[in-house]
C-alpha cells in the first residue's frame, strides 16, 4: 500500500497544495519535486500527456492527475487515516458539491483580481467575495467544514489562503474586513501542521506574482 | 414555508425526484444511471431558461440549474456529483471500478469530457473563422479521448457502461443532432475508429435506446438555437 510516492509540483500552486495537505494529514511519506513550467520535466509530460500539468502524484509508477481526484484516491488508499471525506453518501455528496463550486470560482476569480484592472477587476472583487461569503454560510459554525476534523472542502479550499495577501494587495480590498467568518477559520487550519507546512508563505506568493506581472506585461 | 409547498416536500425515505429539462444532456445522463440500476424516480420537467419552478431554485440555490436529485428530501446538485451519489447508494450495476487506481482514471476522464463539453458545442455556437478554429479543436479533443481515454476499450468502464460513458453520451444525444444543423460530421469510421464503434455500442444498450430524447424533436429545438446564435452574432 505504502510503495513508491512522488508529488510533482509547483510550489505556488494552490492545486498541488491540496495533496500536499492530504498526504501530510494522512502522515505519508512522498518524495516533492519541483518542476519548473517553462522547462517541464520529461517525467511531468509523460505521466499527465494530456494536461501536461502539475500536480501528479505518481504511487508505484502510476500517474493520478488532477488534485480534487488525487485527494480522493489519497483518502481512498490511505483510508484508515484521518478520513476526509464523509462517510455517509448524502455528506460526501454536499462536500463533492463545494468542492466543484471552489474549483469553479476561486482560481478564475482570483486570477482576474490579479491581472485585470478597472471594472473587471472590480467585478472580480465582488463576485470573489460573494462565493467567500457563500462558503462562510456552508461553514456555519462548524469548526472546519469537515466538522470537527479537517475535511475534503477544507483541504480544497485552505490553499487559496496564501494567495489572499497577493489578491489584497493588487484588488486593494480586505478580505478578513468582508469575510472574517472566513479569515478565523483559515487560522483554525493554519494551526494545523499539515497546513502550515504545505501553504507557502503569502508575500512569496505576492512577490511571484509581481514577477508574473512583469512576464505579462500586466501593470 | 406554504401549507402546499410542505406537502410537497413531505416525502417517504425513499422517494427520489430528478428536475430535468428533456434536451439536457446533463439531466439525460442522470437519467441514464437511475435507468441502468433501475431506480424508481419521479421526473419533473421544468421550462427552461426562463421559467423555473420555485422548488427548483429552492434546492439549487447556489447554481439554479438542473439536473437536481432529491432523495427523501435532500436535495443533491451537479451531475457527476449526482452520478457518484447514485453509484453509491445503488451499488449494482457499477459506475466506477473497484480499485482505488481504476476509479482515479474513471474520474479524470469524466472530469476531462465533462470540461470539454461546451468547447466542443463552439463549433455549432460560432460562425466563420472561429467555427473554423473550434471545428479544429473537437478534432484534438475527440483525437485525446479516443488515444488516451477510450483506447481499444468497448466501453470508457470496459466492458460495462462506466461514469465516463456517461458523460461522453452527449456525443449521440447533442453532438450528433448539432452536427445535422450545421452540416458537419466528426465522429466517422475512418476519422475515429475506436469512437465511431463506441457510439455504435453505446446506442445500441437497451437502456439508452429507451432513453434518448426524440431526435427529430433535438433538432427542431436546435435549429432555432443556431438561428439565436447567428442573429446574436450579427448584432455583437
Amino acid at each position: 500500500m505504502a510503495g513508491e510516492l512522488v508529488l510533482l509540483d509547483f510550489w505556488p500552486s494552490p492545486f498541488g497544495m491540496r495533496s500536499r495537505i492530504a498526504l501530510a494529514e494522512k502522515g505519508i511519506p512522498y518524495e516533492y519535486r519541483e518542476e519548473d513550467l517553462r522547462n517541464k520535466s520529461d517525467l511531468l509530460l509523460q505521466m499527465n500527456p494530456v494536461h501536461k500539468k502539475i500536480p501528479v502524484l505518481i504511487h508505484n509508477g502510476k500517474p493520478v492527475c488532477e488534485s480534487v481526484i488525487q485527494v480522493q484516491y489519497i483518502d481512498e488508499v490511505w483510508h484508515d487515516k484521518a478520513p476526509l471525506i464523509p462517510s455517509d453518501p448524502y455528506q460526501r455528496a454536499v462536500a463533492r458539491f463545494w468542492v466543484d463550486f471552489i474549483d469553479k470560482k476561486m482560481y478564475e476569480l482570483g486570477s482576474k483580481i490579479w491581472k485585470t484592472k478597472g471594472e473587471e477587476q472590480a467585478n472580480a472583487k465582488k463576485e470573489f467575495i460573494e462565493c467567500l461569503k457563500l462558503l462562510e454560510g456552508e461553514l456555519g459554525d462548524k469548526t472546519y467544514f469537515g466538522g470537527e476534523s479537517l475535511g475534503y472542502v477544507d483541504v480544497a479550499l485552505v490553499p487559496f489562503y496564501s494567495w489572499f495577501y497577493a489578491y489584497e494587495k493588487c484588488g486593494d480590498f480586505s478580505i478578513e474586513a468582508e469575510c472574517p467568518k472566513m479569515i478565523a477559520w483559515v487560522k483554525r487550519c493554519m494551526q494545523k501542521e499539515s497546513v502550515a507546512k504545505s501553504l507557502p508563505d503569502q508575500e512569496k506568493v505576492y512577490e511571484f506574482i509581481l514577477q508574473l506581472k512583469k512576464v505579462f506585461g500586466i501593470e | 414555508m406554504s401549507p402546499s409547498l410542505l406537502h410537497k416536500t413531505e416525502t417517504t425515505m425513499d422517494e427520489v425526484k430528478l428536475f430535468g429539462f428533456w434536451a439536457s444532456p446533463f439531466s439525460r445522463r442522470v437519467i441514464w444511471a437511475l435507468k441502468l440500476k433501475g431506480v424508481e424516480y419521479e421526473y419533473i420537467e421544468e421550462d427552461l431558461p426562463y421559467n423555473k419552478s420555485d422548488l427548483l431554485l429552492q434546492y439549487n440555490p447556489v447554481h439554479k440549474k438542473i439536473p437536481v436529485l432529491v432523495h427523501g428530501g435532500k436535495p443533491i446538485a451537479e451531475s457527476l456529483v449526482i452520478l457518484e451519489y447514485i453509484d453509491e447508494v445503488w451499488p449494482h450495476n457499477p459506475l466506477l471500478p473497484k480499485d482505488a487506481y481504476e476509479r482515479s482514471v474513471a474520474r479524470f476522464w469524466a472530469k476531462f469530457i465533462e470540461e470539454k463539453t461546451q468547447p466542443m458545442w463552439d463549433f455549432f455556437r460560432k460562425f466563420g473563422e472561429e467555427q473554423q478554429k473550434a471545428i479544429e479543436n473537437n478534432y484534438e479533443i475527440l483525437r485525446t479521448i479516443e488515444e488516451h481515454g477510450l483506447g481499444d476499450k468497448k466501453f470508457f468502464g470496459g466492458d460495462q457502461i462506466g461514469i465516463a460513458d456517461l458523460v461522453f453520451g452527449m456525443v449521440i444525444h447533442m453532438l450528433a443532432p448539432m452536427e445535422e444543423v450545421v452540416g458537419y460530421k466528426f465522429i466517422k469510421a475512418d476519422s475515429f475508429p475506436r469512437l465511431h464503434a463506441w457510439v455504435k455500442h453505446f446506442s445500441e444498450h437497451p437502456v439508452i435506446k429507451d432513453n434518448v430524447p426524440d431526435y427529430t424533436k433535438v433538432v427542431d429545438f436546435l435549429k432555432i438555437r443556431r438561428e439565436f446564435y447567428r442573429n446574436s452574432q450579427q448584432n455583437s
